[in-house]
């Protein structure tokens, strides 16, 4: 059995969540906590690695309280980090619609969404902290749509039945993510952060079992560099582009948390993958990135596919009766809003039976037709112009009088590396905040949940528990040697793949990586078709090892060789994503297994054996990994089969 | 399709840089322009050449990251579009395509079409926010917004600072970069205490930057993605004189 | 360069009005320019309105020249490098585009100008003529020439006003989205009578409608 890719090991358990009354946990975990005081921060150093929602604001607020923070990221800018493109919306537990709203229901939701594979401590601290979030950034000034009071407008998103999200229009993200990066650059001004923008963490420096610092490659001259620190936080994002084309930015990569993960950082739930159900289907070979279109969409645009396999008619020319509109069929409760896994799947299988629409058959109909009718060409303009604007300009066909295409894409990774309540990695010291950690989503996230989790970590959970390590661990100055040692590794790696010198792009390697991902660990899993892609991509590693080419030389800008860097990791990664789908053979979430659904086709938890977070243990490149279980236990959200009909 | 392309090309900083000619076939109508070069750089690795350096990242014209000049228009002919959002069917076959990067003193080449926007940071760390520490919020709704005012300080905050306002100004100014971000908050009753001081700040840091001087030619507006309208430069003059003149500035 | 510009623009409508005077005969016209010397008398001594108000214009065109000037080598040092591509001006209206070469023509006929009709030297009439005299003289119908550049240099003006007068309330932060429309139309009616006016009287003079 699956046994034999990986060695059992040793139970995990996260310590620092307190017992008591789950409403109550953090608060306590607040007091509890060590203070550093004032005089002392001063002196404390943090590392930052990435700017986005997540980092951003976590050094916006370290440096406001006075911490020495570096803060690293690999775009020209801290504002480009990919956060920026997130569209819909935030969700916050206000209440301000009276829909019966609270903060018991958001972290239900959240776990429920989760499909009962995330810690309930963790969630309910997420839902509490929701509303501080919202009013935070309304005090930067993020503008927030608004209705003619001049209060806050809300809006419903999939896999929910309250009003709570909040939305700047289809670029939620971009106004959030502004907002922490003035917030950061406030702290830059007076001097509490160092930026280094084109700077890529290459690897992090370990000394007596804790993290250290980082070593860093300017990416404009190619110097490598190294700096020390009291606590490193890596904020790098999520590891979507291992399937080549997904949703994320085209930089998004998992180098900073594989680098991390092979020093003993666990890897929990990789294969916990989020296939948004409303992109933009795939237009040909040349297609470098997939597009998202707003989840909000799916508030009024109704999803249909014609009723008979293989009809080509144009859309116009298909009557109401012949066609399916299989979300509202299937499930007549959430309709066109059920979560993203079920939206997903429910494309993927209608696609399979030869229903698909499009060049390829890969594609779905979302129509405005009913929407633009009962609300008004004006009113639909106003809600989504921007989102239709975009799907014209990207496909050339206008949405207001034919009805859009649209295919799911890998979004987001609810897995990441493993951390405790506070934040911490099993590595003293480096903490992981944002997409980078697996904490709060479980096997499924929901819609305006990542936004919320982002900044929740940065600007409210990583501040209290950060100081609370940094309070109780008093740290020498870092040896040479241990700098010495990580700076050598990586100069290593990159002298190797300048000297490679082969006959394939690096390119050519992610795209066909991204082609087993997708083929054999996308949508549907399955036992056959896991064990093939445990035989491709080690074969596909050796490959890119004796004939990539890298042009170009170390010692200056070179894309090629950012890029080759990241693949490789990309490389070592797949191998663990399958092996998480491999041995669990449960379907949950993002994590659907062929051999695991009811008989009408839904995911089947199996909540007797794999009711744990996997949280993986490096082996070895080409080594079995090692399993440790962290057992879920649920005493606010008892564990149902998810039902949305 | 079938293109020519002319495409600056610069070792480092120092190097003089000139154009170069590629021939590139077989192009898909339905790439964008970036999965072009995409294309044309894997065939350039092929062959054992450098391949061109250009900045990208999100590819769906929000980032700010992708910049070049397409025939002599930042971000090329389609008004209210990226570069990474401008489709190959919006070139006609066998069409020469000059690619430069953005020109400005304050946005040094770095290579190829890479350039240095770090000024736009630091224009942004001179005042270019709402001071608010974590955790001392009050409840959002405390302060209503009207309408009209979220809905104008949105549309200036949709900035994305890619810079193609500078690219395009005759006289590479960043004047509708800065009067986005002068408007965004300056509209916001949360802006009000730091307004003054903000936009004299970063004004000052925009002219020592070496950005040149707004003549209110309006180039700017019409090549930004976003298509921030020349208003915001209208504010920023009018907050500016209010804060100097009128002796708002404390 | 918009209050110079606005105290330059009020000039001219003041000058055009008294342009017009010739169309009244030449008593009419030669009775206004006499006026202009002595206006404020008694209170002030003989030319004293017009010396101040030459000095402030002198002081105006000179600091708008030296603003643009200033405004030019702010262009040039901010992009050391031009682009190759032919650049593409996408903005709306050819005026834009006259503002410093039309700026710089505007200038050479303002000096033009001066020599002409205020220190007479390329005059054919000189001194000892009467303005009415002078005015005649100048645009008479064999000196065409002198008529055609004349007409050239005020549609330049128009043009530099057309731009201008939208652009100083731009600087000056008077423009809102609201007033948009009126100040465009302000520009364009600022620029055609003022346009209209001026060439109306050289262009009389040499068709033999005034002599």
């Amino acid at each position: 059995m699956s046994e034999s890719f990986y060695e059992p090991g040793e139970p995990l358990r996260d310590a620092k969540a307190p017992a008591g009354p789950i409403e109550d946990r953090w608060t306590t975990r607040k007091f509890e906590a060590k203070l550093v005081n004032p005089a002392n921060k001063r002196k404390k150093k943090i590392i930052i690695i990435g700017t986005g929602l997540a980092g951003g604001s976590a050094g916006a607020t370290l440096g406001e309280a006075g911490y020495q923070v570096q803060q690293f990221c690999f775009q020209d800018s801290p504002r480009r980090a990919h956060s920026i493109a997130a569209q819909g919306g935030i969700n916050a537990a206000k209440n301000y619609r009276n829909d019966g709203d609270s903060v018991h229901r958001l972290f239900y939701d959240t776990v429920k969404g989760g499909d009962f594979r995330a810690r309930e401590s963790n969630v309910h601290r997420l839902a509490e902290i929701s509303t501080q979030i919202i009013d935070q950034c309304v005090a930067q000034g993020v503008p927030f749509a608004r209705e003619y009071g001049g209060l806050l407008d809300n809006r419903s998103f999939g896999g929910t039945q309250v009003s709570r999200t909040f939305y700047a229009r289809g670029q939620t993200g971009q106004q959030l993510l502004l907002g922490a990066y003035q917030a950061l650059m406030r702290q830059v001004d007076a001097g509490n952060v160092e930026l280094f923008a084109r700077h890529e963490m290459l690897d992090l420096i370990m000394e007596d079992g804790r993290a250290r610092g980082v070593v860093v490659r300017d990416l404009i001259n190619g110097e490598i560099k190294h700096y020390t620190a009291d606590a490193v936080v890596l904020a790098s994002g999520g590891y979507g582009n291992v399937y080549f084309l997904s949703t994320n930015a085209m930089g998004s990569n998992v180098t900073a948390s594989w680098r991390a993960h092979r020093h003993g950082a666990y890897f929990a739930n990789p294969c916990y993958t989020q296939i948004h159900p409303t992109c933009i289907p795939v237009s040909g070979d040349h297609q470098s990135k997939l597009t998202l279109m707003s989840e909000s969409l799916r508030n009024d645009g109704r999803v249909w596919v014609p009723e008979k396999a293989g009809d080509t008619r144009r859309p116009s020319d298909i009557p109401e009766g012949e066609r399916d509109y299989y979300l509202e069929r299937i499930y007549p409760s959430y309709g066109n809003l059920v979560p993203r896994d079920i939206a997903s799947r429910a494309a993927k299988n209608v696609c399979d039976e030869g229903r698909g629409v499009g060049p390829g058959g890969l594609g779905v109909y979302l129509d405005f037709a009913d929407a633009i009718e009962r609300l008004g060409r004006k009113s639909v303009e106003a809600k989504y112009g921007n989102l239709f604007e975009m799907y014209e300009r990207i496909t050339g066909e206008n949405p207001y009088d034919t009805p859009m295409r649209i295919y799911p894409a890998v979004h987001y990774t609810m897995g990441g590396l493993w951390v405790d309540y506070d934040l911490s990695s099993n590595i003293p010291g480096l903490f992981v905040i944002g997409e980078a950690n697996f904490s709060d989503h479980g096997a499924n996230r929901l819609g305006a949940s990542a936004l919320m989790q982002g900044l929740a970590d940065g600007y409210f959970v990583l501040p209290n528990t950060v100081g609370d390590y940094i309070a109780r661990t008093s740290l020498p100055p870092v040896g040479d040697a241990a700098v010495q040692e990580a700076a050598e590794r990586v100069t290593g790696q990159i002298d190797k793949l300048l000297s490679i010198d082969g006959d394939r792009t690096v390119d050519s390697f992610h795209r066909e990586l991204g082609h087993i991902m997708w083929e054999y660990c996308g949508m549907e899993r399955t036992d056959e078709g896991l064990r093939k892609a445990l035989e491709l991509i080690p074969a596909l590693r050796a490959e890119f090892w004796t004939r990539v080419k890298v042009t170009g030389k170390g010692e200056e800008l070179n894309q090629q060789l950012e890029k080759a860097g990241r693949v490789a990791d990309f490389l070592e990664l797949g191998e663990l994503m399958v092996i998480d789908a491999l041995h669990r053979s449960e379907s949950a979430g993002g994590h659907f297994r062929a051999e695991s659904q009811d008989e009408d086709g839904e995911a089947k938890r199996d909540d007797d054996n794999f009711a744990y977070v996997a949280a993986w243990e490096w082996g070895g490149t080409g080594e079995r990994p090692v399993l440790h279980q962290e057992a879920l236990e649920f005493e606010y959200v008892k564990p149902t089969q998810r039902s949305y009909k | 399709m079938k293109l020519t392309l002319r495409v600056w090309r610069q070792q480092g900083p120092e190097d003089k840089g000139s154009m170069v000619e590629y021939k590139i076939d077989g192009i898909s109508a339905d790439a964008s322009f970036l999965e072009m070069l995409d294309v044309l750089n894997e065939k350039l690795i092929a062959d054992g050449a450098d391949p061109i350096a250009f900045d990208h990242d999100c590819r769906e014209g929000i980032c700010g990251m992708c910049s070049l000049v397409i025939n002599g228009t930042p971000h090329g002919p389609e008004r209210a579009t990226t570069t990474c959002q401008l489709h190959m069917r919006k070139f006609k076959d066998g069409e020469v395509i000059d690619v430069e990067p953005w020109r400005a003193k304050a946005f040094p080449v770095v290579k190829d079409l890479v350039v240095d926007r770090s000024a736009f940071d630091r224009i942004i760390q001179s005042g270019g926010y709402i001071s608010a520490a974590t955790g001392t919020a009050p409840e959002a709704h405390s302060t209503p917004v009207p309408k009209p005012d979220a809905d104008a300080a949105f549309e200036a905050a949709e900035c994305i600072g890619c810079g193609a306002c500078v690219a395009a100004c005759p006289n590479g100014s960043a004047a509708l970069f800065l009067g986005a971000k002068v408007t965004h908050l300056g509209l916001m009753p949360q802006g009000q205490p730091e307004r003054w001081d903000r936009v004299v700040g970063m004004l000052d840091t925009h002219d020592d930057e070496g950005f040149g001087g707004c003549t209110n030619t309006g180039e700017c507006t019409i090549a930004c993605p976003k298509g921030i309208p020349l208003d915001v430069i209208g504010r920023l003059n009018h907050d500016y004189l209010r804060a100097t003149v009128g002796g708002k500035k404390k | 360069m918009a209050v110079t510009g606005g105290i330059l623009v009020l000039f001219l409508l003041m000058h055009m009005i008294g342009n017009l005077k010739i169309f009244l005969g030449a008593e009419d016209f030669n009775h206004y320019a006499h006026w202009l010397r002595t206006v404020g008398e008694p209170a002030v001594p003989r030319r004293t309105v017009l010396t101040v108000t030459e000095i402030v214009l002198g002081l105006a065109v000179v600091l708008h020249i030296w603003s643009a000037v200033s405004l030019g080598r702010r262009a040039h040092e901010a992009r050391p490098v031009k682009y190759q591509a032919k650049k593409k001006s996408h903005a709306q209206g050819y005026a834009i585009h006259t503002m410093r070469y039309g700026g710089v023509t505007i200038l050479l006929y303002i000096i033009w100008h001066l020599l002409d009709l205020t220190f007479f030297v390329v005059n054919p009439k000189g001194g000892d003529a009467t303005p009415y005299e002078r005015m005649v003289a100048d645009f008479d119908p064999s000196r065409w020439f002198i008529t055609v550049w004349y007409v050239v240099a005020i549609l330049l003006v128009g043009l530099h006003l057309h731009h201008g007068v939208w652009s100083a309330f731009q600087t000056l932060g008077l423009r809102t989205p609201r007033s948009e429309r009126a100040l465009r139309g302000l520009a364009v009616a600022v620029a055609a009578v003022v346009t209209a006016g001026f060439i109306s009287v050289p262009v009389s003079i040499t068709a033999g409608w005034v002599s």
